[in-house]
């Protein structure tokens, strides 16, 4: 009896990482089956003969890399800057007690309740007479501001595992309160920070309908819109497609793994608060 | 200087959240009641309700309603029954936990547009195994793509959104498990307590305020979720597969309709609005008879 409960439980979490991993599997496949298999082979599991030419294909001759390299510009930008604002937020609401701290937290909670679609329009008025619809600089702003709120909360739940005595004691010694948050509890805090940028940087880099409307020339495309321009152009060619695919799912991948277990722990510390 | 510290602080956040996203959500409801065409010099003037009634015309509006609330229960309570399942399974102890949840979680972090394109190929017969094995399982009558069948396509991106939010829902509902004591799992066994009876009587009731709130954020947040159709279907086929947020963004990028996009905006959030009161004055109603 104890032998077939424990085989029915791998059973189902087999099933569940088949379904999970499957979808990502069958990329990697198409990416790497020569364009004269592509149709031969088609529901094969694996091509009879490999080949990276797709990958190949997409990086020097394909306007990939330029696209790469405005998403890594974007992501990185906005990880940093939304880090930092929602570090400082995060920081206040876990230590101070001052008037006005339920109308903040209220307008936080607001910006991740409504529907983003509807500031699509008055976004790209307020940017364009600034000059900063089809830059990357505009990308930036927006994603900055999007995901602060997110990170306030994450960062707030990272603070409150530390204890106030540590920056108290520096203080004591005659540090300003803002020498001790840099000196004592930042560095205690590198696992958090790691988190919450990670946990920006893939959503800026996952971020689509904004890049869209707000960018469309090719140069400032971050790679999601790129993609999807490339789709619509060329919606043949489907080994490159997902090699390009594949590409795209590498940075944030890494991010993931190094990440996953401090996100939860945030996430949880979150969820407990309630 | 003591007392102005937090709000320099939070000063940063504030003001750019207040600047992107608020003001532009003043302003964003006001355009419903205006006639807002992007690159069109002559529109600006104040319409009153008029986009409000055009909406009560419009058939496609009818249709994407509909279908919003089918995508929604239909993504939603298939997340959640998977998410739970996958939190249930994972919450018990064995070798190699760690990499497991790692791996199983994976799907989380592939970026929502990235999903939608995976899903569109799998669907597709030319290039994905899934309408093959579904005629041979006899399911269809020939390998023919969902996404182009009227009548099943809003099954793709519901696939495509199942996928992508078990993670989500396995990590919250496994962290509410386990802040659950062991002890009271070892005092209802010792009373006799079968399986069933632990899970129904001890495990449900204890998670029911987190189920309840981490699904009402993801109906709100499913419910504002265009991406996925915008990359699978952008709408079609014959709109079968369009919802308000799809629309509104179709509406304000092809046809550069601003005005009339902010009022279908508008009852949009209303409706989540409403959705979101009542589920809280129930969670109200319930923790008044706990």
């Amino acid at each position: 009896m104890k032998i077939l409960v424990r085989f029915l439980h791998y059973l189902a979490l087999s099933a569940f990482l088949a379904f999970a991993l499957f979808p990502l599997f069958w990329l990697l496949k198409v990416s790497v089956t020569p364009n004269d298999l592509l149709y031969a082979e088609g529901v094969r599991l694996w091509p009879s003969r490999m080949s990276f030419d797709h990958y190949g294909a997409v990086l020097r001759h394909s306007q990939f890399p330029l696209f790469f390299r405005n998403s890594l510009i974007v992501s990185l930008a906005t990880a940093i800057l939304a880090t930092a604002a929602a570090s400082a937020a995060g920081y206040a609401f876990s230590r101070f007690r001052f008037r006005g701290k339920a109308w903040i937290t209220g307008l936080l909670l607001v910006s991740q309740m409504f529907p983003l679609v509807i500031i699509v329009a008055p976004i790209f008025r307020l940017l364009a007479p600034l000059g900063l619809t089809n830059s990357l600089s505009g990308l930036i702003v927006v994603y900055t501001a999007f995901n602060t709120p997110f990170a306030a909360f994450l960062m707030q739940s990272f603070f409150e595992a530390i204890p106030k005595d540590l920056e108290e004691a520096a203080m004591i010694d005659g540090a300003s309160r803002f020498q001790a948050l840099r000196q004592v509890v930042l560095p205690l805090t590198l696992p958090g920070l790691a988190a919450t940028g990670g946990f920006v940087f893939s959503a800026a880099w996952s971020e689509l309908l904004f890049a869209l409307m707000l960018n469309s020339s090719a140069s400032v495309s971050t790679f999601p819109a790129g993609m999807m321009g490339f789709i619509s152009k060329f919606s043949v060619d489907f080994g490159q497609m997902m090699a390009a695919g594949i590409l795209a799912l590498l940075p944030v991948c890494a991010f993931f793994f190094l990440i996953q277990r401090h996100l939860v722990q945030g996430l949880t510390a979150g969820a407990v608060k309630g | 200087m003591k007392r102005a510290e937090p709000y320099l602080y939070t000063a940063p956040a504030v003001l750019l959240i207040a600047a992107v996203m608020l003001a532009p959500l003043i302003t964003g409801l006001s355009y419903a009641f205006h006639d807002i065409i992007l690159l069109d010099p002559l529109s600006g003037d104040f319409v009153g309700f008029d986009h409000f009634r055009e909406m009560m015309e419009d058939d496609s509006f009818w249709t994407a309603l509909s279908n919003t609330v089918s995508w929604t229960v239909l993504s939603v309570s298939l997340q959640f029954g998977f998410g739970l399942a996958l939190a249930l399974l994972l919450n018990r102890p064995m070798p190699g936990r760690r990499l497991v949840q790692a791996l199983v979680f994976l799907p989380w972090a592939v970026p929502g547009f990235l999903s939608g394109l995976t899903w569109a190929w799998l669907f597709n017969p030319v290039i994905g195994p899934l309408p093959h094995w579904l005629t041979s399982l006899g399911l269809m009558t020939s390998a023919e793509n969902i996404l182009s069948d009227p009548h099943l396509a809003l099954w793709g991106p519901i696939a495509a959104n199942v996928w992508w939010g078990i993670p989500f829902f396995a990590i919250t509902l496994l962290a509410a498990l386990q802040s659950i004591s062991k002890e009271i799992y070892e005092a209802a066994s010792i009373d006799g307590a079968g399986p069933w009876l632990r899970f129904s009587r001890i495990t449900l009731p204890l998670l029911a305020p987190t189920i309840l709130l981490t699904v009402m954020l993801r109906t709100v947040w499913v419910a504002n979720f265009a991406e996925l159709i915008v990359v699978m279907t952008k709408g079609g086929p014959a709109d079968s597969t369009q919802i308000l947020s799809s629309y509104i963004f179709s509406l304000a990028f092809q046809r550069l309709d601003f005005g009339y996009a902010s009022a279908v905006s508008a009852i949009l959030l209303l409706l989540l609005l409403a959705y979101a009161a009542s589920v809280m004055a129930l969670r109200r109603v319930m923790a008044d008879r706990g």
